[in-house]
C-alpha cells in the first residue's frame, strides 16, 4: 500500500475512534458532575492512565526526544524535571484538592476566600496557562501532518491546526469530562505501546547495549563525548547556565499548578483514589520518560542525511516519527512507511487527547468561575453553565488557532516549559499557601495569581524568545520580526525570577491586610482536606 | 471592606462540626503525621533535584566522569532521580495507607454520623 494512503487511513481511524468515544460518552452524561468531573466515578487506575494521557503531551513525545536528539544530555533535564514534579502533586496537592474542590482550580481557593475576586483571578490564569499549552500541541500537529503528507506548505499546516481546533471543540462540547477522560485513557495505552515498540526496535539494533547506543549517538551527533555530558546547549555562558537552572525550577514546580492536571483529581470518588491515580501516573510517566531517553539518543544515533537535516529544521519535533521510519527500514521501505504512519497516528492521538483536556479545563473555568460565580453570583442553572462552557470552548479554540499559526518555529517542549513557568508562578503559590497558611487571604491570593502571571508573561515578552535572537541560517530565531528588538531580560525561561515573585506577592498581599473570615474558614478547609469529611461524592447512575 | 456580606461574597460556614473535629486528638495526630512526613520529604526531594541541576551546570568535569563505557556520572545521576521519585512515591503511599488513612476514615465516619 502506498504510504500516504496508509498514513491517511491510520489518522482517520484515530479521529474516528475518538469521535466514537465522544458520542458514546455524551450519552452517559447527564449533569454538571458528569460533564465537568466525569461523575467522579473513575477508578484510581483509570484516572492514572488518563493523567498520563493528559500529561504525556506532544511536548513529551515529540519535544523531549527532539531536544535530546539535538542537544544530547541537556534535553534529558526535561524528562527528569517533568517526572520529579509529580512528587509535589502527590505530597502536597492531589488529595487535599480532591477533598476541597468541585470542578475547577478556583473552587479550592473560593472555599475560604471572597468568591468573586479569587475566582476571576484563578480563571484568568487557568485560561492563560491552558492557551500556552494548547499552542504547543497545535504546533506539533501542524508539523506532524505536514511531514506525513510530504508537503512543507504553510497552508496545509494552518489547515491542520484549524482541523485540530475544530475537533477539540467537538470533544469538549459533546463528550464533556467523560469523553475527554476516555480519549486520554485510549491515547495513553496507544502511546505507551507505540513508543515501547520503537524503543525495543532501537535497542535491538544495539543488542540492548546502552553504552553502544550512546557512543553511536555521540559520534553521529558531531559533538563527540560532549553530547553525553551536561552543558552542550546550556553550558556556553553564565546566562545560559542560569537559564538551565530556571528551566529546571519551572519544570519541577509547574506540574502541580497546571489546571488541566488539577481538575483530573476531581474525577475519582475519594482522595485515596486521587492518591492512587497519582501513583499510577508516576509509574507510567516515569517509564515513558525512560523511553524518551532511548528515543532521543536513538534518533541522534540512527538518523543521517536528509532525516537528520529534517530533525534540525523542525527544532527536533520530528525526531521520534523519523526514528520510527528509520528503525522500520528507512525512508522508502514498506516497514519504514508503516512505522512512520503508526507513530505519527499515535502522536496525533496524543495531541487530540491533550487539547481536549486543556479546552475542557479552561472553558469549564470560564463558565463555572466567571459566568456563574462572578456574573450570576452562583445563581446560574446547570444547563446555563454547561451552555456557557460550550460557547467558551468555541472561543478558546478560535484563540488557540489564531495564536498557533505564528508560533510554528518553536520547539514544543520549550513552549510547554513556558506554560510550566507561568503555572508555577501564578497558581502554585496560591494553592500551597491556601492549604498550609492560615493567615492567607483574598488579597494574598489575587496578588500572587496576578503578580505571578504578570511577571512571568512580561519577562517572556521581553526575553529572547520574543525578540533579539537575530537571524541564523536565514531563519528568524525569535517570534517578532527580526527588525524589532525589545529584549532586555536575558533568560528564555522566566521561572527563576517569576516563581519567587509569585510567592512574594502572595506573602505581601496577605500580611498587608487581615481577613478574619478567611482565617476562620481555614480550620474547616483543613479538616475537610485531610479527612474528606463533606467532600463531593461520586455520582451513582 | 471585609464586612461586606452579600450572600455570595464568601462561602457560608457550613458546619460547626468541623471545629469539633479539628479539636479532637485524632485530628491533631493526623495533621502532625501528615505534615511531619510531607514537609521534610518535599525539602529532601527538591534539594536532591536542585543538586542534580546545579551539578550539571557547575560541576561539568565531575558529571562527565565515565563509569562504564559511555555511561557517565551525569546519566547515572539522572537515572537516580527516577529511582528516588519512584521510591518516595512508594514510601508515601505505604505511610499514608498505614498511618493517615485509618485516622482520616475514623474522622470522616464521625462527621457522617454527627451530621
Amino acid at each position: 500500500m502506498d504510504h500516504q494512503v496508509l498514513t491517511t487511513v491510520l489518522f482517520l481511524s484515530v479521529v474516528a475512534l475518538t469521535i466514537g468515544i465522544t458520542f458514546w460518552a455524551s450519552r452517559q452524561t447527564s449533569g454538571s458532575d458528569d460533564f465537568y468531573a466525569g461523575g467522579r466515578s473513575f477508578s484510581g487506575f483509570q484516572n492514572g492512565l488518563a493523567i498520563g494521557g493528559d500529561y504525556m503531551s506532544a511536548a513529551s513525545f515529540l519535544g523531549i526526544s527532539g531536544a535530546i536528539a539535538l542537544s544530547g544530555y541537556d534535553g534529558f533535564l526535561y524528562s527528569i524535571g517533568f517526572l520529579v514534579a509529580w512528587l509535589v502533586a502527590l505530597l502536597l496537592v492531589a488529595e487535599m484538592l480532591r477533598n476541597s474542590g468541585r470542578y475547577t482550580m478556583a473552587d479550592q481557593l473560593a472555599y475560604r476566600m471572597k468568591q468573586r475576586p479569587v475566582r476571576l483571578a484563578a480563571a484568568t490564569s487557568t485560561v492563560v496557562v491552558s492557551i500556552f499549552y494548547l499552542l504547543a500541541q497545535m504546533v506539533g500537529a501542524g508539523t506532524l501532518v505536514a511531514l506525513l503528507l510530504g508537503v512543507d506548505s504553510q497552508a496545509v499546516k494552518n489547515l491542520v491546526i484549524f482541523g485540530v481546533g475544530l475537533l477539540m471543540v467537538f470533544y469538549v462540547t459533546v463528550g464533556g469530562m467523560k469523553g475527554t477522560t476516555w480519549v486520554q485513557i485510549v491515547k495513553a495505552v496507544l502511546l505507551m505501546a507505540g513508543s515501547a515498540l520503537i524503543v525495543v526496535l532501537v535497542l535491538v539494533k544495539f543488542n540492548f547495549n546502552l553504552s553502544e547506543l550512546l557512543g553511536t549517538a555521540a559520534s553521529n551527533s558531531g559533538a563527540g563525548q560532549a553530547f553525553l555530558e551536561p552543558g552542550l546547549k546550556y553550558g556556553v555562558s553564565m546566562t545560559s547556565k542560569i537559564d538551565f537552572l530556571s528551566l529546571g525550577i519551572a519544570l519541577v514546580l509547574g506540574t502541580a499548578g497546571l489546571p488541566h492536571i488539577l481538575i483530573r483529581f476531581y474525577t475519582v470518588p475519594t482522595s485515596r483514589d486521587a492518591r492512587k491515580s497519582v501513583l499510577w501516573a508516576i509509574g507510567l510517566i516515569g517509564v515513558f520518560y525512560l523511553f524518551t531517553l532511548v528515543l532521543g539518543f536513538g534518533a541522534a544515533a540512527l538518523l543521517t542525511g536528509d532525516a537528520k537535516a529534517q530533525v534540525v529544521t523542525s527544532k527536533g519535533n520530528l525526531a521520534s516519527p523519523l526514528l520510527a521510519e528509520a528503525v522500520g527500514g528507512g525512508a522508502g521501505s514498506t516497514g519504514g512507511a508503516i512505522l512512520l504512519a503508526l507513530i505519527a497516528a499515535v502522536a496525533f492521538a496524543t495531541i487530540l487527547a491533550v487539547v481536549a483536556g486543556l479546552t475542557l479545563t479552561s472553558s469549564a473555568s470560564v463558565a463555572h468561575d466567571v459566568y456563574n460565580n462572578v456574573f450570576k453570583k452562583g445563581t446560574a442553572t446547570e444547563k446555563e453553565e454547561i451552555r456557557v462552557t460550550r460557547i467558551a470552548a468555541f472561543t478558546i479554540g478560535l484563540i488557540a488557532i489564531l495564536l498557533a499559526i505564528p508560533a510554528q518555529n518553536l520547539n514544543i517542549a520549550f513552549l510547554v516549559a513556558l506554560a510550566f513557568a507561568v503555572a508555577a508562578s501564578a497558581n502554585l503559590p496560591a494553592i500551597v499557601y491556601n492549604m498550609f497558611w492560615r493567615r492567607f487571604n483574598t488579597r494574598g491570593a489575587t496578588w500572587s495569581i496576578y503578580g505571578g502571571l504578570a511577571s512571568s508573561l512580561l519577562l517572556v515578552f521581553f526575553s529572547p524568545v520574543m525578540s533579539g535572537k537575530g537571524v541564523i541560517d536565514g531563519v528568524n530565531q525569535s517570534l517578532l520580526p527580526a527588525s524589532i528588538d525589545i529584549s532586555w531580560f536575558p533568560l528564555e525561561n522566566p521561572g527563576i525570577v517569576s516563581i519567587p515573585l509569585g510567592f512574594l506577592f502572595g506573602y505581601l498581599g496577605t500580611i498587608s491586610r487581615r481577613e478574619p473570615e478567611a482565617e476562620d474558614r481555614f480550620t474547616e478547609l483543613e479538616v475537610r482536606a485531610l479527612t474528606g469529611a463533606g467532600s463531593e461524592k461520586a455520582v451513582i447512575h | 471592606m471585609t464586612s461586606d456580606v452579600s450572600p455570595h461574597t464568601q462561602s457560608e460556614r457550613s458546619d460547626p462540626l468541623y471545629d469539633e473535629l479539628a479539636a479532637t486528638a485524632d485530628f491533631k495526630e493526623l495533621r502532625k503525621l501528615y505534615r511531619g512526613f510531607v514537609f521534610p520529604a518535599t525539602v529532601a526531594f527538591l534539594s536532591w533535584y536542585l543538586l542534580f541541576v546545579i551539578l550539571s551546570n557547575w560541576a561539568h568535569d565531575f558529571m562527565s566522569t565515565r563509569l562504564v563505557g559511555n555511561i557517565n556520572v551525569a546519566l547515572v545521576f539522572g537515572l537516580l532521580q527516577f529511582a528516588t521519585t519512584f521510591g518516595l512515591a512508594y514510601l508515601y503511599s505505604r505511610f499514608s495507607n498505614a498511618k493517615l488513612d485509618p485516622l482520616a476514615r475514623k474522622l470522616n465516619d464521625q462527621y457522617e454520623k454527627d451530621r
